[in-house]
């Protein structure tokens, strides 16, 4: 076959029905799936900016009508929000924090041939992957360890995660055997060779791990549920899920109650609406901020999981 | 010779030390929780401390066979867990759909778009998710007033408040929360796939379709297999935490899956020790599911996915 008529071939096929076909429909169908994943953060978004007496009838659909701040200076104001907030931050700091430290240092200790019944150890983690006592049992668990209404309650259970030892574990045995070997033969204990050799190696796996724990930590909402009744404790998912069942009875707490019915009034006045698109702005902003950045981790972190799975 | 042999096990125990907070942590939060399984064989009632003349035996596995109501429950529980499992088993070609189609779309800036898209309501929570779905679908919301703007329908519908399709809508949020997702795990499949196999066909003359049923298809169907495998070891997992936040009393008789009805007859009216003895028997099934399935899976592709 002549290059010649290789290359006529090929340019036949680009412009053949059949061709077109699929690729409008690859086309149409990604284009309408990303419009519905993409369309009602845009929705809420616009909504919380917009006039609320407009966005309470439902007038707000594609751009931005009567532009204020207002509603996000009063979210401010809505009782326990900033609290949850702090709460929200701070277990994914600290639990991120440790439950990274962990998969890493056990990730490494896993592959340590020399340690003491190592196998046994290492299948006891992995296996709670596959079984779970229950709720109750858990809970009363957390109740007998006096960690129910207790901010460690949202730490503890999560430092031991398997999944990500696993994930640590496998890059660890992807490093060159000869890296330790060569830091044993200069002496370097076990724990040595984790911080100074291990360590600056395995960043790249430790940043996926950090960012599924973080998203993990910040979106955890069943644990609160379970767990919490101290409204101090309370966690922004927590307390969001909570707006949205009563919106309509902060909206007289926001207000000052010197609110005239002006036209003025009316547009920056808070809505059962208005607090609830705010609100819900203010929990799914951090994700969306850490999100684009961090996808290419994502995208490692199952890929590695697929090759072990 | 024995001074290095004993130096050797000193390390190998000095080791053994450094993890063994990490394994005591474990112990507690995982193996501990197990021992709860013997309220199942007790009548207990959460502020009294468990005593022996408390014990009731089988009692509360009896009663579940024993009273109609509840097996009535329980099998309209099991029917919703069934239908929303089986909904997603049926559709779980849908991921991988996508990726087959997004493999055609050969803009790359278009596809990273539509990836970064499509994969961000993976990691948004299902108390998000309900917040986007009661602001776009309330009576005053998007959807409803672009309908009736459109003037396809003259009174609002509420979509959240009804009894109807609640299968069907449950499954259609899953999707939309984790199908691009899903997805990305077949586009590393098919990074896999060597670029000269489809030339090859294209010189040979192979149609677009073609290619993609006898060259792009078999190539993923080791991954769906694995996860359909899965799919089925989790057949009365569901979670609570979708249902538990879209759950109201219009939609309850259709929402309330196994992990839901766990959750809500402890916590509605104190029936720890029933809750507990279903959790149990859905643990032995679901065990039983992991075992068959990955037995099925060893036969299959020589390995299984434990």
């Amino acid at each position: 076959m002549s290059r010649k008529h290789y290359k006529t071939k090929k340019r036949k096929m680009i412009v053949s029905p059949e061709d077109r076909l699929i690729t409008a429909i690859s086309y149409f169908v990604y284009t309408l799936f990303a419009f519905v994943c993409f369309y009602p953060f845009y929705y809420i978004f616009i909504n919380s900016l917009s006039a609320n007496d407009l966005s309470e009838r439902g007038k707000v659909l594609f751009w931005i009508k009567g532009l204020h701040f207002k509603n996000y200076v009063d979210v401010a104001k809505v009782p326990g929000l900033f609290d949850a907030f702090k709460i929200s931050v701070a277990r994914t700091a600290i639990g991120t924090t440790l439950t990274v430290a962990t998969a890493a240092f056990l990730g490494y200790m896993f592959t340590r041939e020399t340690l003491w019944k190592r196998k046994l150890w290492y299948r006891l983690v992995v296996a709670t992957m596959y079984f779970n006592a229950g709720i109750i049992p858990w809970y009363i668990t957390m109740r007998n360890l006096n960690l129910t209404n207790n901010f460690w309650g949202y730490i503890l259970p999560n430092i031991v995660a398997p999944f990500y030892i696993v994930l640590c574990k496998t890059y660890v045995e992807s490093v060159p055997k000869e890296l330790q070997q060569a830091a044993e033969i200069d002496g370097a204990g076990t724990l040595r060779i984790f911080f100074q050799i291990m360590l600056p190696v395995i960043k790249p796996i430790m940043a996926t791990v950090a960012i599924f724990s973080a998203v993990n930590q910040w979106n955890s909402f069943q644990d609160t549920l379970l767990l919490v009744t101290d409204t101090k404790l309370y966690t922004l998912q927590f307390v969001l899920y909570q707006y949205i069942t009563q919106a309509s009875s902060l909206k007289a707490l926001v207000n000052s109650s010197s609110a005239s019915s002006s036209m003025a009034a009316l547009a920056t006045a808070q809505t059962a609406t208005s607090i609830r698109m705010t609100v819900t702005v203010v929990v799914v902003t951090p994700i969306i901020l850490v999100y684009p950045y961090f996808q290419k981790f994502f995208i490692k972190g199952i890929m590695i999981g697929a090759v072990k799975g | 010779m024995g001074k290095i042999y004993n130096r050797k096990k000193a390390r190998a125990y000095r080791e053994f030390l450094y993890i063994l907070p990490f394994l005591i942590l474990v112990l507690i939060f995982s193996y501990y929780p197990l021992y709860g399984w013997v309220y199942a064989f007790f009548d207990y009632k959460p502020p009294f401390p468990l005593t022996m003349d408390r014990f009731v035996g089988f009692k509360w596995f009896k009663s579940i066979a024993d009273s109609p109501t509840k097996i009535n429950q329980i099998l309209k529980v099991l029917r919703n867990t069934f239908a929303i499992s089986g909904l997603s088993l049926f559709f779980s070609w849908v991921p991988m759909a996508f990726a087959i189609l997004l493999n055609e779309i050969k803009s790359k800036g278009y596809r990273k778009i539509v990836q970064t898209v499509t994969t961000l309501p993976n990691f948004i929570s299902w108390v998000l998710v309900y917040s986007i779905a009661f602001n776009v679908l309330s009576s005053t919301g998007a959807v409803n007033s672009i309908l009736m703007s459109l003037g396809v329908i003259d009174t609002p519908i509420l979509f959240l408040q009804s009894s109807k399709h609640v299968w069907f809508r449950m499954w259609l949020w899953l999707t939309w929360k984790n199908a691009g997702w899903a997805a990305i795990m077949y586009i590393a499949a098919l990074t896999g796939i060597d670029e000269e196999m489809n030339e090859a066909a294209r010189i040979d003359g192979a149609s677009r379709i073609q290619i993609i049923w006898h060259i792009t298809l078999p190539s993923l169907l080791p991954t769906y297999f694995v996860l359909v495998m899965l799919n089925l070891a989790n057949f009365l997992s569901n979670g609570m935490e979708q249902f538990y936040v879209f759950q109201n009393s219009f939609n309850k008789e259709y929402i309330q899956v196994l992990d839901l009805y766990v959750y809500n007859i402890a916590m509605g009216n104190g029936g720890y020790s029933l809750s507990v003895a279903i959790s149990i028997l859905k643990s032995i099934v679901s065990l039983i599911l992991l075992c068959v399935t990955n037995a099925f899976s060893k036969l299959v592709r020589g390995e299984g996915f434990i």
